[in-house]
């Protein structure tokens, strides 16, 4: 125990320990006979016994008055006063001493694992700022509560202070650490004019910046909202436990009545089954279940917010887990959104390295993307003196005279415009295609694409590596195209030629083709700007780098915060963790309990192994659960 | 109207169960939710009942658990 206590426990411990003293000298007395008067009066006896019952349980004995009268029995607090109660009665005081004392050092262990996993939850989400710095018009500073600065306002961010709301800056620049955001330990450089995001924090130097969002509609605040209503969508285990609780507790407290007061009836001596009884019930207690289960869980969406990714919901998490597909969108996610020359088409008459000359030399005068990338994609090397009377003809292309040659280069528009008829077989339906014509003649065209990430292709291969069975990619490129960036990623499903409509449909039919609902998932990576139908349809819909974007973080069930997809096997690793956690939990949990529960009934287990079952074990899942809040994946 | 509270000496998970079910049964909540974890409490209801809804919540949290506290 290295953290400090609280005031509260650190009174209980100390009443814990006297109480234990007090007993063992009780307890040596009644063996040894050192002070027989003790030993001989039973009513001395009686109170010499009751001095550390009282001292270590009398809050239990008051719970369980307070209880009864707000009418809510049959909580821990009345077994196991009844159950101390009854061991009195029957002369075991040492017993009902130990019981209550064992009972409460359980306890104990209990909320100081409880108040530890809160500690670090807590430690997950400190990203909210406590103050702000607010300049006013006559030059003076005041702090505020964030939750008070205007839109507008200038704010003054001193070095490692937290940035309050989100706004832009209007002086200063520097880096700025987005770590507890974004997972990022990169930290990001900003300037005048650039927009930051509250919860990151400040590096060396002053920031002066101008209000955008009021707190409550700043990234800080839609994030905490987030995480911490998180535990309120239930994943199945946790619902589980409570459709379990709701047909367990009757039929054990109809069980323990059974065994109270049915076999009194042939072989007498009812003190003895009215505690068999009441050992009964103590074990029955799901303390044990109902607080690791979801603690899990919420360790786990701690977990994942740690390394930048928000999941919203413990259903969620639990998707993440049997995630059996994952269709992603290519532009911007897989790829980089850079372009370079993909496929040549030179039409009859032409070759491609000369079609690609003549395209070069025709897009050196722009410096459009898909210019650059035509010219990156061309070996030799381009004479300035070749290149005459550039016309840009907005939204369509370029005419330029080339080695005194008239090229077009752009789209299908320029192409009609200047009277050149494109055949069917001509036209890239899809993707991004550059058309040249050459003295008025078609000439071909280029078609050029997004190079892939490189983090993508990690990411993938890792993403196999944890046994998602498919990965899909979608894109509205030409089959080719397609092909070659679904090969670079290492993807071997793919559907391409898709206009943006038609992303539902290929969903809901891989969706459709999944055999098993419950255990194979359906995830789908966008970056949610212009797919918000398709991530709600899937089973999980993840947005990519949307630091910020409000649209995304409303439409998907994960988001991502920077925009690096090596977080999804990270994600599925921690829900899979998370998993295993709670069912070791419940089987852990329940396995001990029907044991304690039938060895309880037959009378061997006695109240002490009922302490065990209900508190220990109690204190054993919550500990195994914490595992998940340590974890640094 | 959406309010949250937070909750002092919250000590027991099945406990927080029960809060929630007896705090979702009073008439004029909407909806209500208690996470242990978080040691929070939500509470959906009309913005004119929202004083009188949270002092009934209070005391049905007083009845499970009697030193269990709302921060108002």
């Amino acid at each position: 125990m290295n953290r400090k206590l609280t005031t509260k426990q650190k009174k209980e411990l100390r009443e814990i320990i006297i109480a234990f003293v007090l007993l063992v000298l009780l307890f040596a007395n009644e063996h040894l006979n050192l002070v027989p008067v003790l030993n001989d009066i039973i009513w001395l006896r009686l109170v010499t016994y009751l001095v550390p019952y009282f001292l270590a349980g009398r809050d239990v004995v008051r719970r369980c008055f307070l209880g009864i009268k707000n009418g809510q029995i049959f909580d821990e607090k009345f077994l196991m006063t009844i159950a101390t109660i009854g061991a009195f009665a029957t002369e075991e005081f040492c017993e009902a001493v130990a019981v209550m004392l064992f009972y409460q050092v359980g306890e104990f262990f209990q909320g100081y694992a409880v108040g530890k996993s809160r500690e670090s939850i807590q430690s997950l989400l400190e990203i909210a700022p406590e103050y702000a710095n607010v300049q006013r018009e006559d030059g003076s500073i005041e702090v505020v509560d964030p939750d008070d600065v205007e839109i507008g306002d200038i704010l003054v961010i001193k070095p490692g202070e937290k940035i309050p709301v989100d706004g832009t800056v209007i002086e200063g620049f520097g880096l700025i650490n987005t770590s507890a955001l974004t997972g990022e330990s990169m930290p990001r450089e900003v300037k005048t004019g650039d927009s930051i995001i509250s919860g990151c924090v400040n590096g060396e130097n002053l920031l002066k910046v101008k209000a955008d969002k009021e707190y409550d509609d700043s990234t800080v605040a839609q994030i905490l909202e987030l995480v911490e209503s998180a535990a309120s969508k239930k994943s199945q285990t946790e619902a589980f436990i409570t459709r379990f609780a709701r047909y367990y507790t009757p039929i054990v407290v109809i069980g323990a009545a059974m065994l109270a007061f049915i076999p009194p009836f042939f072989v007498g001596n009812f003190t003895e089954w009215m505690l068999r009884a009441c050992t009964f019930l103590v074990i029955s207690c799901p303390c044990a279940l109902v607080i690791s289960v979801p603690l899990a869980f919420f360790g786990g969406i701690g977990a994942a917010s740690k390394v930048g990714v928000l999941v919203k919901g413990s259903n969620y998490l639990e998707m993440m887990a049997h995630l059996d597909t994952i269709v992603s969108d290519k532009t911007g996610t897989l790829t980089e959104g850079v372009f370079s020359v993909s496929a040549i088409h030179p039409a009859e008459g032409f070759n491609e390295d000369y079609l690609l000359r003549m395209a070069a030399h025709a897009e050196s005068t722009s410096t459009h993307p898909i210019a650059v990338s035509v010219v990156k994609a061309y070996d030799g090397t381009i004479d300035p003196a070749d290149v005459k009377d550039v016309e840009n003809v907005a939204g369509k292309g370029l005419k330029v005279a080339v080695a005194g040659k008239v090229v077009l280069a752009g789209n299908v528009r320029l192409m009609n415009d200047a009277g050149i008829v494109l055949e069917d077989k001509d036209i890239i339906a899809s993707g991004t295609c550059i058309y040249i014509a050459i003295d008025g003649k078609f000439a071909g065209s280029i078609e050029v694409a997004d190079s892939p990430k490189e983090e993508a292709v990690r990411a993938i291969a890792e993403i196999k590596r944890e046994k998602v069975s498919n990965v899909v990619m979608l894109t509205g490129d030409s089959k080719e195209t397609a092909a070659k960036v679904a090969a670079e990623l290492g993807i071997t499903d793919f559907r391409a030629e898709l206009l943006p409509q038609d992303k539902v449909a290929v969903l809901e039919e891989i969706l459709s083709s999944v055999s098993n609902k419950e255990k194979e998932r359906v995830a789908f990576i966008g970056d949610g700007i212009n797919d918000a139908p398709v991530l709600s349809r899937a089973d999980v819909g993840i947005a990519m780098g949307s630091l910020g974007s409000d649209a995304a973080i409303e439409a998907s069930d994960i988001v991502i915060m920077d925009d690096n997809l090596e977080r999804i096997p990270a994600v599925i690793r921690i829900a899979r963790k998370t998993i295993a956690i709670s069912k070791t939990n419940i089987a852990f949990a329940l396995t001990v309990k029907i044991a304690c529960l039938i060895l309880g009934a037959l009378g061997i287990a006695n109240m002490w192994v009922a302490v065990f079952a209900d508190v220990g074990v109690a204190f054993i899942c919550i500990l195994n659960a914490m595992r998940m809040l340590k974890s640094n994946s | 109207m959406k309010k949250k509270f937070k909750l002092e000496n919250l000590d027991c998970a099945h406990c927080a169960q029960k809060m929630e079910d007896a705090i979702n049964k009073l008439p004029d909540v909407e909806e209500c939710s208690i996470s242990f974890v978080a040691s929070k409490m939500t509470i959906i209801a009309d913005e004119e009942k929202m004083d009188a809804v949270v002092e009934a919540a209070i005391k049905e949290i007083a009845k499970v658990e009697p030193d269990c506290t709302v921060v108002l």
